[in-house]
């Protein structure tokens, strides 16, 4: 490809001038800012008793209630925890390998299916209305029933060469209901560059493929790249459902476990591990939403 | 500034003898363009030639068909009646490959349309690279000088957000010339510019005429247009009602038409 992409420079973004730039600020300014000092100083003790309260409140409606110590020892057993850790964390590392996987098949499915939706003129109409179809239809089923008709469906195919394994037949009953996920918000992406770019990359003499390659998708990736976060957020908990399947990743560790002890914490240490591995991935899509904000428009009042 | 020329056309040996009007064969020739958006017709039957390094301005009211007419000549609409020759090629025969056509076109709209995401260079390099197979080390050393010839040699590795509207146009002029056009299609290229801008980039313009590029752009400046166009052509309901020199389009126009038209345009200071 001819076009090499560049570091592009970071806009400097200040919110107000530098000091000193200007002249000293006037009786009025210094009034103004006083005001809003003081204002925000009272919304943040506000906040901060509120939440104080509440925490409180919450705090002893839960350690009061009549069932709090037999909780505290079914679900919250520091001991358990501490004896379940390895075993479930073995497990994450499949959830992990699924995550991987998954989401690496469902950016290519995905962006595949988003490109046959977009595909103009008639004889690509059997094209658009199956990648539709595919849509329409993984879209409104339940993640969970796909996993069931995927996972015990096709091994009763008997079929030579298909694979059996719970993770392989997770993984695809996954990517195909995040792959008509993510084909919708990079469609969207797509669709929100605007046509006059596809006209300037068509009068160059671009053919349809290469303004697609050169012009809209990498105009559109940047738009979508929020919104492709949020759906990995979400793919990383539920590749945790793959244990309906007999897969022992962290949930069916927990689960065993479970079982053995007749002890609940093996769940809530699964639990917190899979919020451990959301934390930092949200981050970023916040990161990145909000450069994303800063580009479009930078400063202003709302 | 003088050293590095602009692309002639090809297949011309530069500027015309005399204005180049006469009996030239027509690079572009529009002949009974039919062009409607569902109930709306906006074009009726237009014919317009242009000929080789002649200037045309197209002018007339907004709504008249101006943009419309030119993006039918780009191929970037389908007409629905009439032909759009180009070197005598029918290029509004289907089975004319109208990627192939577009590549010896060169196409610059009023919002610049300049690619946000590729650097000055890269904007201006794209089409002689991946489209015209060139080497990027010889689409880059001519880019740099037709980026040079327009004073934004130092803006070359900046993004299109960090240009003023006048600075974005005249690249996108650059990038339609970067290819080598048998004509230049402009569409109201200085229409969304303060008025402090419009003369960087009609100099450009002019420039670019004055060395025999092929040129058929819609334009309100109708001063520009009496000064750089050899034929000034008035589109009025969707035909090309007047048709002439400028002097005699914009100085004494036959049609009531036309007259109403420039009357109202000189009422608002613009002639």
């Amino acid at each position: 490809m001819a076009v090499r992409r560049r570091r592009r420079p970071r806009p400097v973004l200040t919110t107000a001038p530098q000091a000193a730039d200007l002249p000293a600020p006037s009786d009025l300014e210094l009034s103004r800012q006083a005001w809003r000092r003081s204002r925000s100083r009272r919304s943040t003790l506000v906040a901060l008793g509120s939440t104080l309260l509440f925490a409180v409140v919450a705090y002893l409606a839960v350690t009061r209630s009549p069932g709090w110590p037999r909780v505290q020892t079914t679900f919250f057993s520091p001991s358990v925890a501490l004896d379940s850790l390895p075993e479930i964390a073995r497990g994450l590392l499949v959830n992990l390998q699924v995550l991987l996987v998954g989401g690496f098949l469902v950016l290519v499915f995905g962006l595949g299916v988003a490109l046959l939706r977009t595909l103009r003129g008639p004889a690509f109409a059997p094209l658009r209305i199956v990648a539709t179809g595919y849509v329409d239809l993984f879209r409104g089923m339940p993640l969970i029933i796909v996993l069931y008709l995927v996972g015990f469906g096709v091994p009763a195919l008997r079929l030579q060469g298909v694979p059996t394994s719970p993770f392989v037949l997770g993984t695809a009953a996954i990517v195909l209901v995040y792959s008509a996920y993510v084909a919708e918000v990079f469609r969207a992406g797509i669709e929100s560059v605007h046509p006059s770019q596809r006209a300037a990359a068509r009068s160059l003499g671009l053919t349809h493929r290469q303004s697609m390659r050169i012009v809209v998708l990498p105009q559109a990736l940047r738009t979508v790249t929020p919104a492709l976060l949020n759906d990995f957020v979400a793919l990383q908990k539920d590749v945790g459902l793959i244990s309906v399947l007999g897969a022992i990743d962290a949930v069916r560790s927990a689960q065993i476990l479970v079982g053995q002890s007749f002890n609940f914490t093996p769940y809530v240490v699964a639990g917190l591990l899979f919020v451990l591995l959301a934390i930092p991935s949200a981050r970023i899509a916040d990161a990145v939403s909000a450069r994303a904000r800063r580009r479009q428009q930078s400063g202003g009042l709302l | 500034m003088r050293d590095t020329p602009f692309p002639a056309p090809l297949g011309s040996s530069g500027r015309a003898p005399e204005g180049g009007r006469g009996n030239r064969s027509a690079v572009l020739d529009v002949r009974g363009v039919v062009k409607a958006f569902g109930e709306h017709v906006v074009l009726r039957g237009v014919d317009l030639a242009v000929a080789e390094h002649q200037v045309v301005a197209l002018i007339g009211g907004s709504g008249s068909g101006k943009s419309t007419l030119l993006r039918c000549a780009a191929l970037l609409e389908t007409v629905d009646d009439g032909q759009v020759l180009l070197d005598g090629e029918d290029v509004t025969d289907p089975r004319v490959d109208a990627d192939a056509v577009r590549r010896r076109l060169g196409v610059v709209f009023q919002a610049y349309n300049l690619f946000p995401h590729l650097s000055v260079l890269d904007n201006v390099t794209l089409a002689p690279t991946v489209v015209h197979g060139r080497s990027r080390a010889d689409a880059r050393d001519e880019a740099q000088a037709l980026l040079a010839r327009i004073g934004l040699a130092d803006k070359a590795a900046e993004y299109p957000d960090r240009l003023s509207g006048g600075q974005q146009q005249r690249v996108a002029i650059v990038r339609a010339l970067a290819v080598h056009p048998r004509v230049l299609l402009l569409d109201e290229i200085t229409s969304a510019l303060d008025p402090e801008l419009v003369g960087e980039v009609l100099s450009v313009v002019r420039e670019v005429a004055a060395q025999g590029m092929t040129i058929l752009m819609a334009t309100h400046e109708m001063g520009f247009a009496r000064q750089v166009a050899d034929t000034v052509a008035f589109l009025d309901g969707g035909v090309v009602l007047e048709a002439g020199p400028p002097a005699q389009v914009l100085g004494e126009p036959v049609e009531p038409r036309t007259r109403q038209f420039l009357s109202r345009v000189i009422d608002a200071g613009r002639l």
